[in-house]
């Protein structure tokens, strides 16, 4: 620990300083292939995994079964609709879910009685539920809607508190990247997009944001300029700002993903597919991305944005001559 | 010392702030439980407690669109109708301006749900026969017609009571009012049995013969005279569009002068009467006026019901969830382990990082749980909020997001120490500094919380509420709790001293590293430059540096002896105030 705290120590006198504006390129590079790799290999794999919420569906759940053996409710649901393909799943342990292509009424009570039958339960013991398919687009198309709103607001807010909508547009590269490739992840291990994967996207957005607006200020407060003085050009201020909250940045992390790896672990392993373990999944990527992506993609963006403007560029050039000056 | 009791006073004034926060909230709380029936504990959704939940989309023929008062409207039907099924502690909401929710605790039947799915009717029947229920003979008296033996099979018109077969007698006259099944849709050109929405009244009604879709708009009004005096007298008017005003025209010729109860109409919604008026004067110009013993509530809430009742409103149902008991409360304590596990993971952490100063994080921590935990379940109570896994999950993610601000408001106090502050002043400036920083990012945090609230549908919705309760929470409790308990702390000589295990110990923070590299030359720290990675930053630093040298700026005072401190006695940290480095110079305090 002392060790790290030797690591602010340095990074915050700049006596130690990673050069991650400066090697933008790569980052770039990095992130561009993530990114596109996101889109490629979800696509390549035929798609998302889109759950019952929006295909559409009856869902069946059982817990506490003394013996959750899935054949039992694959028979159970073929024993009433012989065509149907029953996609069974064991939850917590010692449950069993079953989902199925919608059915009708009858055949949905049917199904019920069957599996009561099959796992020796009463009826009532026997979760039922019925997902008609506009549902899951229902709360998707609201949350887009929600995401541009946001957008748009959060890209006002920050170029009036930050007085540069140069800082917006980086954040927002930055979030958008963060979504795909949260998205991309998620199509790449195949686990089902369901309203509450959604709601996890979401909370990215304002993480992603949130984490990008602490460093700014630090960058703002870098780079608010007029010290005459400073051999530091633009590029290098940004830097140092970077380098300055890196420690808070990874203290940060830590302590927002330790709850959620909590949630992960526990939805995954003791709960099963289900509403914790897909938020905790997307906000675990999401957090880890998003971390990256504003030391490594916003702030580099915003250093490239802003370098081209020409009093930027007078400064940079006084500081690299003072430097030079002091060279040679 | 004189000086320094402000930020002590202002400490001591902001945690009365927050002890007053607790008072009125578990005042409120209080008062709850003893005069409102509230609880302790937040009222828990479906999925934690076990119930029913149905998404339904009301679907209006012809346009797409339902407005909110038919939404409104809608839902006020759909309450008819799950109270007349007898399911009791109900809820009906709307969700995102055009969804209704029903949720309803336990397994409800197949009967309730066909109930709750069907679609709203509005009809006009003449009445045939009408009478009390459960007394047939009695309330049939004096209307009831001697039943023809062979009936016609072409009635004459809808009033003909040629159309009262012995069978449909026998049935009218044993006719029970709870038989009435409302999902079923009486052939329009038959006639039908039924009875008052309170079960008040028993009748046998002709075939349809205006629909709902030609009534274009109910009022109530004060009846006015020709001259246009108020009568004070409440009344509901109709209005036909060109057909229903020809076919009513044709109905009030007919029922005029008719003896009652074959002068009556009967207006019928999910089958059965909402009024039967008897028609007194021919209508021909579709404008109808229905008096009787309204009030202004009353006539109002016919008139509404009459045109919504028009409205071909029917439900889709987008979903329908059902949970179990058992299944809930293990989520619930799922959620719970997860929260705990999360919880005691970043406890650890923080100790870790910050020593004792973690427990300034863990003890707002408590404080932040407190106080959400409070706010929630008077929510809950007051405006019907149900914490459910989506809002569980939602609170958990505010650990990290509220801790977040301790680890900003701690690094920037480490950053002023670094700076070579006495602990006091870095407190105050590190909280000027960080306290911008919270705000900007906790606004943009709420901001997604609104936008998602306002817009999402659904879980989204809980999910969104706790996230932008917790946000302002975390602001209250960094502001009333974290920011004086430092105030107070740095009083202290175990933190003030810099204590090691203190989490703000000066010399590990490098600040007296660099007071004593005062009397050595600067190439101490180039050489510990040389050590860090990266050619292009080992030759900006001392580039940088001797930029600054040559410059001959007020920066090269490093190679002065120290300063001697005022007054202060933080003599661990004071000397290294005229010390700092070149490059540390430009983020000066001002």
């Amino acid at each position: 620990m002392a060790s790290f705290s030797e690591f602010g120590n340095a990074l915050y006198t700049g006596a130690r300083s990673i050069n991650i504006v400066g090697r933008r390129r790569t980052w770039f590079i990095i992130s561009a292939v993530a990114v596109l790799l996101s889109i490629l290999i979800p696509v390549a794999r035929g798609g998302f995994v889109f759950g019952i919420e929006f295909t559409g569906g009856s869902e069946y759940q059982i817990s506490n079964l003394d013996n959750p053996d899935q054949s039992i409710a694959t028979d159970a649901v073929t024993s009433v609709v012989p065509t149907a393909v029953p996609k069974v799943t064991t939850v917590s342990g010692d449950g069993i879910r079953v989902q199925t292509d919608q059915l009708g009424d009858d055949e949905s009570t049917a199904v019920r009685q069957a599996l009561a039958d099959g796992y020796d339960v009463p009826v009532t013991d026997v979760t039922e539920s019925f997902i008609g398919p506009s549902w899951g687009a229902d709360i998707t198309g609201q949350a887009i809607r929600g995401l541009i709103i946001f957008l748009a607001a959060a890209f006002v807010f920050m170029a009036i508190y930050f007085r540069t909508w140069k800082m917006s547009i980086a954040a927002m590269v930055a979030l958008l990247h963060d979504l795909v490739i949260t998205a991309g992840v998620y199509g790449i291990v195949g686990f089902e997009v369901t309203p509450a994967a959604v709601i996890g996207f979401l909370t990215i957005l304002g993480y992603s944001l949130y984490d990008t607006v602490v460093v700014f200020d630090k960058i703002r407060e870098n780079t608010r300029g007029g010290d005459a003085s400073s051999a530091r050009t633009f590029a290098e201020s940004v830097n140092l700002a970077v380098n300055q909250t890196l420690v808070r940045s990874i203290n940060t992390s830590v302590v927002a993903i330790l709850p959620v790896a909590g949630i992960l672990f526990i939805g995954a392993f003791v709960l099963g597919a289900g509403t914790l373990r897909d938020i905790a999944l997307a906000l675990f990527i999401g957090i880890l991305v998003g971390t990256y992506s504003t030391i490594f993609v916003a702030a580099p963006l915003y250093s490239l944005l802003r370098e081209r403007e020409p009093a930027v560029q007078k400064e940079t050039k006084r500081a690299i001559e003072l430097r030079e000056k002091s060279l040679s | 010392m004189a000086k320094s009791n402000t930020p002590v006073r202002k400490a001591r004034r902001a945690l009365i702030g927050l002890a007053a926060i607790f008072v009125v909230l578990i005042g409120l709380n209080t008062a709850g439980a003893l005069f409102a029936g509230w609880n302790w504990t937040p009222k828990l959704a479906l999925d934690l407690e076990g119930g029913t939940e149905i998404r339904l989309a009301p679907v209006v023929e012809g346009d797409g669109e339902v407005s909110s008062e038919q939404l409104s409207q809608a839902v006020s039907i759909i309450r008819q109708r799950i109270d007349a099924a007898g399911v009791s502690e109900s809820e009906i909401t709307t969700e995102g301006g055009s969804n209704i929710v029903v949720s309803i605790p336990g397994q409800p039947d197949e009967q309730t749900l066909e109930r709750i799915e069907a679609s709203a009717k509005l009809d006009f029947r003449p009445v045939l026969l009408a009478g009390t229920p459960a007394t047939s003979e009695v309330g049939a008296e004096g209307t009831t017609p001697t039943p023809d033996a062979t009936p016609a099979p072409e009635p004459t018109d809808p009033s003909d009571l040629s159309q009262v077969t012995p069978a449909l007698q026998t049935a009218y006259d044993n006719f029970d009012c709870a038989s009435i099944d409302e999902t079923v849709v009486p052939p329009a050109d038959e006639p039908f049995l039924t009875c008052e929405v309170d079960s008040s009244a028993k009748y046998l009604l002709g075939p349809v013969e205006v629909t709902g879709e030609n009534l274009s708009d109910a009022t109530s009004g004060v009846v006015t005279t020709s001259t246009g005096a108020s009568t004070g007298t409440w009344a509901v008017n109709l209005q036909f569009d060109g057909k229903g005003t020809e076919e009513f025209a044709a109905v009030t010729t007919r029922l005029t002068g008719l003896e009652s109860p074959r002068n009556q109409f009967a207006v019928v919604v999910d089958n059965k009467v909402i009024i039967a008026p008897a028609s007194n004067a021919v209508i021909t110009d579709g404008r109808a006026q229905i008096t009787g013993s309204f009030d202004q509530e009353t006539s109002k809430s016919l008139a509404d019901q009459l045109k919504y009742g028009a409205l071909p409103i029917s439900f889709t149902v987008q979903s329908s969830d059902t949970i179990s008991a058992t299944l809930g409360s293990e989520q619930l304590r799922s959620g719970l382990i997860a929260g705990a596990i999360g919880l005691l993971l970043v406890v650890v952490y923080s100790l870790f990082q910050y020593r004792t100063l973690g427990l300034v994080t863990v003890a707002s921590l408590v404080v932040a749980a407190a106080i959400t935990y409070l706010v929630i379940t008077i929510l809950s109570w007051r405006e019907g909020y149900r914490l459910s896994l989506a809002g569980v999950a939602g609170l958990i993610v505010a650990i990290g997001i509220t801790a977040d601000s301790f680890i900003v408001y701690f690094e920037r106090i480490r950053d002023e120490l670094r700076d070579g502050r006495g602990l006091e002043g870095a407190v105050e400036s590190g909280w000027k500094r960080a306290l911008r920083t919270i705000l900007a990012s906790d606004t943009v945090n709420f901001l997604a919380a609104i936008v998602l609230f306002v817009v999402a549908i659904g879980n989204v919705r809980g999910f969104a509420l706790t996230l932008g309760i917790t946000t302002i929470i975390d602001i209250i409790v960094v502001t009333l709790f974290t920011h004086p308990v430092l105030q107070l702390l740095a009083k202290t000589r175990f933190f003030s001293e810099g204590h090691r295990a203190s989490g703000l110990d000066p010399k590990a923070l490098g600040a007296v590293y660099r007071g004593r590299a005062v009397f050595k030359a600067p190439t101490v720290v180039a050489g510990k430059t040389a050590a860090s990675r990266g050619e292009a930053v080992r030759r900006q630093t001392i580039a940088e540096r001797k930029a600054a040298e040559s410059s001959g700026s007020t920066t090269t005072a490093t190679l002065e002896p120290p300063a001697t401190p005022s007054s202060d006695s933080t003599s661990s940290s004071t000397g290294s105030t005229s010390a700092r480095k070149p490059s540390n110079s430009k983020k000066g305090k001002r």
